[in-house]
């Protein structure tokens, strides 16, 4: 019931955010060069003058600034994100019709990354000095350094070009009709290099604090006291150090939400996966502002949702947290 | 400062990122003699692979890569230079500020910082850049904006835990200002950690920036690496050289930086051997 | 005590034991060829200054020594086996089950993810083929026998809503568990509360009492030997330089070390002094209230300072006395304007400075100055030591050359080398800090000195030291001074007058001999009552001391 109460209160502090979200887009909208309304129609230059006439009216923008600014953040709780030409649709449809591949681009990544993280830092922070220890600090330090677009492009070059073993793009082979396993699997074929590409960098980041973190643990009075109470090795190591070390991974990964979808817009664009960052990719190209504000605003709101689904999973390991 | 020094020449890993990026810097420096006609030369038949008069083969447009390398190093490193300089100023001031006075500026610091988290801060820097269309000094700007707030929320952790040791509250006690804590206790002990986050931050900003380039946000006048493997994309399949070499470049150069970054981090701040 | 054992098998036999340190840690050995039996059913109490080495000898009894520190020689046999030599296995299968031990810091001694049951029931676990609620009765049984509140509740609550005693009681239930011959305890009191400390001790002897459990008890603080030992052996820098009955040692200790070790010791007694007529009031607080607020969600706000009046008169020392949580050392911080106060006033010689501003207070700072409890936070890790001491009179416009001399002058009157001005903080020790503390706090030339349990992180020969130095100064400069302790035997000695604190408020204040002969609040006479070795004081005032 507690945490009933507890996620209620953080949704409600999350419309703060949204809103503030909502007041930066707008004073983008203005910052851009240009008359406002044509910046809302995007420069597709398809807008016909009655539209253009009917946004002005809209948006108020023949009155104060704070009108506007009302005007626009109605418009957002309303769920009216405003029209794309280009791709001749209303731009929340646009965005939703293409936030399922990036969630599940974002998911896989995140329990890859996550998942492979902890264990490496673990192996390395129970063997420090070994082998093991030196292997994933190498393989931390290389993957910190890549670009995930670049990797994504030589995993191409070996897997699809010289092997031929994966598509080089796309979500699915388009003009097979698969159904069920089949098709899960055609999509996990197409999945693999993308959220490869996207987890690698943060499975170095994981690694890392997830080391320092067991270390930082194995020194700690509690363990000296499980082994003074005749605790295995074992026992001290799974049943004391690692729930206490996985705390700084959670709060860490929470972090990096933002930076997930950020990343895959390049990545996307890579592979041609028809997510929200392809989206972006070709807003972008076509200079339609209104569809990248849009996006902006929706990824926001998914970060803001994992940021609450990690503090769940935080506060349920850690007891201190007094909820 | 001294045993810092040593501290940090002894350290082989950190050594060799240190190698390795001044070699970056004499490349970059060296650029205009290497290379004097610049890096959007046509130099040569296009899609030549590398070779004895191309050493990393030329472009689609027949244009050196190697050029393309040596210049895009200038780029890279500048702006991830400046970028980090003006998100450290910029966050270093505001960060101090709210964790020495404490009260509701730290409060609303706090709240800021707290709101650019959940921002996903790519697609921000994209937005800003393309409003304010693509180029050097917007791409510093955008770029600076959204890394200030990690930087703040250290500098006042950092504040905020020296701030209530007994040796400043003696100098409190001594009849010391503002400015004199501040400046000369406060910030000498706190150089260390923000050194090494800083010097970490430039390899962050490097691979920024080479997204960005390669979304076609880049200065359309300077060469980068991200450009160069947006550029090569068309032609992988046949032209593999185009988009691996930049890609290479890409990774030495942050590699190099994250090795120098956290020797510095050892040496400044030196925890017990017991690592 | 328990005559009879001298006769039957000893316990625990640590012969010759030598343990290396690492490269670079001051000496080559914690221990070297160290000696020493415990007998069945005898507490021994095994005491040493800092670095002395005890703590290493009772971690190598459970092979818990820290990596890289190794034991080079000697046994340690207990029953047929050697520690020394055995292996992960076999001292696996001693640890919690014949030997238990207690750690000295109880609010990390427990993993904080873990309920207080589950962390007592893996004892049972690990040793013994119980099933779970046969296990779980036991546990509670256990929890009672060290007389925690409501153990049924207790057993699913976490450390974190536990008390720094109740934790440690946990600990003691957990070493004590499975009925071990031998209990080793290393300075378990040390980081609780003087009456938490004096429930704890008297707890640990009574079931060492039931159970006839051999105790290894280390301590550095001879109130405690008295207390409860029965025998005591002393350890300096790594030697083993004395061993008998209690008794022996304390009344007639046979080498130097110990004896100067023992003069050290504070004694709960007033020692004469000539008397001290006070002048008018210096330093006065008037109705100080002092709330911090509420922590997060959930938190009460604690009230730091509910309504206090005090005043210190010229040329006195006040003390002031508590646990921690009385407020003492906010009272000392809001005097001395480091503080500020939610109402009431501070008056220096009848002059309001509790609401002034920063820039107005600046010149009564020369006044009244501080010295901080903590040696190795109160001094800029950055500074010199000269620049340190000088920081102030330069504050305030000396020019440079005055004020190095004026540092030179200081540090001599500390007594320290004037070469040290030139050196860094980290090079000195623990006493030699707090002397350079005192340094810097008399540059200004200040009328009253707070000093804020300025002895408390010392060892105690240092510690005496440290206090004759305070003393000679007050005499010297003629100061008043302000005395912030927690200890009551550092206040007898020091303090003309005691002011006793708690929960924010001041129960009882009088002269030292008068609240020493017949204190009046109840709370007093609990502090004075456990204060650890008062009863054998007592018993042995009589005689004359060494």
């Amino acid at each position: 019931m507690r945490r009933l109460t507890y996620v209620g209160g953080r949704l409600a502090l999350a419309v703060p955010v949204l809103f503030c979200i909502a007041v930066l887009n707008f004073f983008l909208i203005h910052l851009a060069p240009g008359d406002p309304a044509s910046v809302m129609a995007g420069e597709g230059g398809s807008a016909t003058p009655e539209y253009m006439a009917m946004l002005r009216h809209k948006f108020g923008l023949d009155q104060s600034l704070p009108m506007q600014l009302w005007h626009y953040v109605t418009n957002v709780a309303t769920f009216d994100l405003g029209y794309s030409f280009r791709n001749d649709e209303p731009v929340l449809n646009l965005i939703l019709d293409r936030l399922g591949p990036t969630l599940l681009l974002m998911v896989t990544a995140f329990v890859i990354s996550v998942s492979v993280g902890t264990l490496l830092g673990l192996l390395a922070g129970t063997g420090r000095n070994t082998w093991r220890d030196g292997a994933s600090s190498v393989l931390a330090l290389l993957a910190s350094a890549t670009p995930s677009f670049w990797l994504g492009l030589m995993l191409i070059v070996l897997f699809s070009i010289r092997l031929g073993w994966l598509p080089t793009s796309g979500f699915e082979t388009i003009g097979s009709f698969y159904e069920g396993r089949a098709y899960a699997l055609d999509v996990g074929r197409h999945l693999i290099m993308p959220a490869l590409s996207l987890a690698l960098f943060y499975l170095a980041l994981y690694t890392r604090v997830m080391r320092a973190s067991v270390i930082e643990q194995t020194n700690m009075d509690y363990v000296t006291t499980a082994r003074a109470k005749g605790q295995t090795e074992r026992g001290i190591l799974f049943g004391h150090i690692l729930r206490n070390a996985l705390l700084p991974v959670i709060t860490m990964a929470g972090v990096q939400a933002g930076n997930l979808i950020g990343g895959s817009v390049v990545v996307e664009s890579v592979f041609g996966w028809p997510g929200i960052g392809t989206l972006a990719f070709s807003a972008l190209q076509g200079r339609d502002l209104n569809l990248l504000l849009g996006i902006f605003l929706v990824s926001a709101c998914v970060v803001v949702v994992i940021n609450l689904v990690v503090d769940l999973a935080y506060i349920t390991l850690d007891p201190r947290m007094d909820v | 400062m001294k045993a810092a020094f040593t501290r940090f020449a002894r350290n082989r890993l950190a050594l060799l990122g240190a190698i390795i990026l001044l070699l970056v810097l004499a490349m970059a420096s060296a650029a205009p003699a290497l290379y004097p006609a610049g890096a959007f030369a046509l130099a040569g038949p296009p899609l030549q692979p590398p070779g004895d008069r191309f050493l990393l083969g030329t472009d689609t447009l027949g244009r050196d890569v190697a050029a393309g390398i040596v210049y895009g190093a200038r780029t890279s490193l500048m702006i991830g230079v400046s970028a980090t300089l003006a998100a450290v100023l910029l966050g270093v001031l505001f960060g101090a500020v709210a964790g020495y006075y404490r009260g509701r500026l730290d409060v609303a610091l706090m709240r800021v910082t707290e709101l650019f988290q959940t921002i996903p801060s790519f697609i921000l820097a994209i937005l800003l850049v393309a409003i304010l269309s693509p180029s050097v000094n917007s791409e510093i700007l955008a770029i600076a904006i959204v890394s200030w707030p990690g930087i703040a929320r250290l500098a006042r952790g950092e504040f905020a835990s020296l701030g209530g040791r007994e040796f400043v509250l003696a100098c409190a006690g001594l009849g010391a200002g503002d400015g004199r804590i501040v400046f000369r206790h406060l910030l000498p002990n706190c150089a260390s950690p923000l050194i090494a986050v800083g010097s970490l931050l430039v390899a962050s900003v490097i691979l920024f920036e080479s997204g960005l380039s390669f979304l076609g946000l880049g200065d359309p006048n300077l060469m980068s690496w991200g450009l160069m493997i947006s550029a090569g994309r068309e032609v992988l399949r046949s032209a593999w050289w185009i988009c691996t070499f930049p890609g290479l470049a890409i990774l030495a150069t942050v590699l190099a930086i994250n090795l120098v970054g956290d020797g510095l981090n050892e040496a400044l701040n030196p925890r017990l051997r017991d690592r | 005590m328990n005559d009879g054992s001298f006769f039957s098998p000893p316990v625990l036999s640590i012969e010759g034991l030598s343990i290396a340190l690492p490269d670079g840690a001051d000496r080559a050995h914690a221990v070297d060829r160290f000696n020493l039996t415990l007998r069945p059913g005898e507490i021994t109490c095994l005491v040493g200054e800092s670095g002395s080495g005890k703590s290493m000898v009772a971690r190598s009894i459970l092979g818990l020594l820290p990596p890289r520190v190794r034991i080079t020689a000697g046994a340690l046999r207990f029953g047929a086996t050697d520690i020394a030599q055995a292996n992960e296995a076999q001292l696996r299968a001693i640890r919690g089950l014949e030997i238990g031990m207690v750690f000295q810091e109880p609010m990390t001694a427990l993993n904080p993810l873990h309920r207080v049951g589950h962390q007592v029931d893996e004892v049972l676990r690990l040793h013994t083929d119980l099933s779970r609620r046969a296990r779980r009765e036991r546990v509670v049984q256990l929890l009672a026998d060290v007389n925690l509140p409501d153990p049924e509740r207790l057993y699913r609550a976490y450390p974190h809503q536990l008390s720094g005693g109740q934790r440690q009681r946990v600990v003691i239930a957990m070493a004590l568990a499975m009925r071990p011959k031998l209990l080793i305890a290393d300075e378990p009191t040390t980081a609780l509360d003087v009456t938490t400390q004096a429930q704890i001790l008297a707890q640990l002897r009574e079931l060492q009492r039931d159970r006839d459990m051999s105790v290894l008890f280390i301590t550095h603080d001879f109130g405690v030997v008295a207390e409860i030992a029965d025998r005591v052996a002393v350890l300096q820098r790594g030697q083993l330089v004395e061993e008998g009955r209690r008794d022996d040692v304390l009344r007639n200790p046979s080498h130097a070390y110990t004896r100067s070790l023992l003069a050290a010791v504070p004694r709960l007694r007033v020692p004469s002094r000539p008397a001290n007529t006070p002048g008018v009031q210096i330093l006065e607080a008037c109705n100080l209230k002092k709330t911090y607020a509420r922590r997060g969600f959930r938190g009460r706000a604690t009230m730091a300072l509910d309504d206090v009046s005090v005043l210190l008169r010229r040329g006195e020392t006040l003390g002031l006395v508590g646990e921690s949580g009385s407020g003492k050392s906010t009272l000392a911080r809001v005097l001395t304007c480091l503080a500020p106060a939610d109402s009431g006033d501070v008056l220096l010689d009848g002059e309001q400075l509790a609401y002034l501003t920063r820039r107005q207070l600046r010149p009564y700072r020369k006044r009244v100055q501080m010295v901080f409890q903590d040696p190795y936070a109160s001094l800029d890790p950055r500074q010199s030591v000269g620049d340190i001491i000088a920081e102030g009179p330069m504050i305030h416009g000396a020019s440079r050359a005055a004020a190095k001399a004026r540092v030179t002058e200081l540090l001599e009157l500390v007594g320290l080398s004037a070469a040290a001005a030139a050196r860094y903080p980290h090079e000195f020790s623990g006493g030699q800090r707090q002397r350079i503390g005192i340094a810097r706090a008399l540059a200004l030339e200040p009328e009253v000195l707070v000093a804020d349990e300025p002895v408390s992180a010392l060892d105690v020969s240092v510690q005496a030291q440290v206090l004759k130095l305070l003393a000679d100064i007050k005499h010297k400069l003629d100061l008043s001074m302000l005395f912030v302790t927690h200890d009551l035997r550092v206040a007898l000695q020091v303090c003309d007058r005691i002011a006793v604190m708690r929960a924010g408020r001041i129960v009882e204040i009088g002269d030292a001999a008068a609240i020493h002969a017949a204190p009046s609040h109840p709370y007093t006479r609990e502090l004075f009552a456990a204060v650890p070795g008062a009863m054998w004081e007592q018993s042995h005032a009589a005689e004359p001391v060494v």
